[in-house]
């Protein structure tokens, strides 16, 4: 199998400070893939180096086995790589209907066009189409920021969506979310993942989501790659027990 | 809140402007004349600060500087080069554009209260050359000696009339293009900036050149107005360049609301009433207008535009309901 997104000896540091050291990982076409840590692993700082937030010191970011470490952010989702955040980010005074519209005519082309009316009847399908595939489709006339949270989530990766990107990194799907939330969240991206066949990578802390829905983890520890392999194989890996499992089950406990 | 399409925008345009110069042409009073040339200068001044403050999400301390370039380029242009009006006029709009772009490609790259600093700055330069350049702008004389109005294509703006009926002409005019500019697919780019500048960049949007082409719009439109107060005024002064013009920019959408797009006409007015109205009864109408400003900006807690708005939302919702 290809990969569609391969990270060669990728490297970033702040300061003093190593936040990702020499990281080499490799995400099969068509993969669902969790990054997982204790924090200030260093994983949302290997998503703003991806999608080109922050270059990297060293290193190589390939998409589809072409290097896109050091391009402007534009130009990588060009590429193919869409991401949604942490914190849902979001355009706070505009209908989902809106938001979908202003996304659809930048990915056109159209985002300075001075001619004619916003929206522009060719945004609207892609639009409706993807406000359907997570669920907006009812809200579509709601203001953003009136959304509820997991709503607003769902928007953040609705735009990112819109772009038709071959490789989405979600960080955090779930963050802020209650229990139930969570699991509604989780089932709408293990549904976006088969129904349109992307490569997605996320970010997740609740273990038992990461062990009951990825095929693939990938530990990160101090920036470094601490284990990879199937659910069975991490919670097997004395390393990641050590490292990370332990504390992480304290913290959930707390 | 479906933009209106063009043909109905250009016939509310062609109303507007029947309504600004029905009351002036049928009475003839000097008071209506004068009032409907100094509100257009004034509201297309606001209009275009509103448009890069309130869609654009950059609240510039400096707008005013293309006011008065406007003024002084058009009045200079008028008295040293002998062209035609519109000559000077598409002259000054050019003039506006370059300089515009030159200042706007430093100061859009800076967020927030330091754009704010830096546009203020550049204005208090402008208003620096305009006091040192002496010979050519009459230093803090102002420009004097007026503006010569040959007539063109028929218009004759030494009579107060005819410029009655040529401003609310420019003023209807910027507003629809304004509007445009506002309602096309641009203006909702601008707005996905002022909202979330980092989530427009991830979707591939060039988000400095788009401020900058909003910074630049809004400077030729400042510029507009600043023509239009040089042919009121018969002259230009420094105050049009200075920062306490770009300031009443500012009150006047803070008075007619920020959200709705003519609610800095709607604060043009009420600024314009005020300051006539006031200034019969006392001296200290900078006290009232402070005042005035303190109870929209802190008891409203928006422009009046806005709240009206707001309002006839409000019922038509619960009407639907």
């Amino acid at each position: 199998m290809t990969a569609a997104l391969d990270v060669i000896g990728l490297c970033k540091s702040f300061g003093g400070v190593r936040a990702i050291d020499n990281v080499t990982l490799s995400f099969p076409s068509g993969s669902l893939s969790a990054v997982i840590g204790p924090n200030g692993a260093g994983k949302s700082t290997f998503f703003n180096l991806i999608s080109g937030a922050f270059t990297p010191d060293a290193g190589e970011v390939r998409v589809e086995g072409r290097n896109i470490a050091g391009l402007s952010r534009a130009e990588i989702v060009r590429r193919g790589i869409g991401r949604a955040f942490q914190v849902a980010s979001i355009f706070p005074t505009f209908t989902v209907a809106d938001s979908l519209y202003a996304a659809v005519q930048s990915g056109q082309g159209h985002a300075e066009r001075l001619v004619g009316r916003f929206p522009l009847s060719g945004a609207r399908a892609r639009a409706h189409e993807v406000a359907e595939m997570l669920g907006l489709a009812d809200k579509l006339h709601r203001v953003a920021s009136t959304l509820s949270h997991g709503d607003q989530k769902l928007l953040d990766i609705a735009i990112a969506l819109v772009r038709e990107p071959r490789i989405l990194l979600l960080d955090e799907p779930t963050a802020g979310m209650g229990p139930e939330e969570r699991w509604r969240m989780i089932e709408k991206v293990r549904e976006l993942w088969e129904r349109q066949k992307i490569t997605v990578v996320f970010i997740e802390h609740d273990m038992d989501i990461v062990f009951r829905i990825a095929p693939t983890i990938r530990v990160l520890c101090y920036g470094r790659v601490l284990a990879e392999g199937t659910p069975d194989e991490i919670r097997a890996n004395p390393a990641v027990i050590e490292a990370y499992l332990g504390t992480a089950h304290e913290g959930a406990a707390a | 809140m479906g933009a209106p399409s063009i043909p109905r925008a250009l016939a509310i345009g062609a109303v507007a402007f029947v309504a600004l110069v029905a009351a002036p042409l049928a009475t003839g009073s000097t008071v209506l004349i004068d009032f409907v040339i100094r509100l257009s200068a004034l509201a297309i001044f606001a209009t275009s600060l509103n448009l890069l403050a309130g869609y654009g999400g950059m609240v510039s301390f400096g707008h005013g500087m293309f006011y008065g370039f406007g003024a002084y380029c058009f009045a200079l242009m008028m008295q040293r080069t002998g062209v035609s009006i519109p000559v000077a006029f598409l002259t000054t709009v050019v003039g506006a554009a370059l300089v515009s772009a030159i200042i706007g490609a430093i100061c859009v790259r800076l967020k927030e209260v330091y754009f704010s600093f830096v546009t203020l700055a550049f204005q208090m330069l402008i208003h620096a050359i305009i006091l040192a350049a002496m010979p050519l702008t009459g230093g803090d004389q102002g420009l004097r000696g007026g503006v010569p109005r040959p007539v063109f294509l028929g218009v004759d703006l030494s009579n107060q009339m005819q410029l009655c009926v040529f401003s609310a002409f420019l003023l209807v005019a910027s507003l629809l293009v304004m509007h445009h500019v506002v309602a096309s697919p641009f203006g909702a780019t601008l707005r996905m900036i002022r909202d979330n500048a980092q989530r427009a960049a991830y979707l591939g949007v060039a988000v400095d050149r788009v401020r900058l082409k909003a910074f630049v719009i809004a400077a030729v439109f400042a510029a507009v107005g600043g023509v239009v107060q040089a042919l009121f005024v018969s002259g230009a002064y420094p105050e049009f360049a200075y920062w306490t013009m770009s300031g009443e920019g500012i009150f006047v959408i803070m008075l007619g609301g920020l959200t709705t797009f003519l609610g800095p006409t709607l604060g043009s007015v009420i600024m314009l009433l005020l300051n006539d109205v006031v200034t019969r009864f006392t001296h200290y109408h900078g006290l009232v207008l402070g005042i005035v400003i303190l109870v929209a900006a802190l008891g409203l807690r928006k422009g009046l535009g806005d709240f009206v708005v707001e309002r006839l939302a409000d019922r038509r919702r619960q009407e639907a309901a």
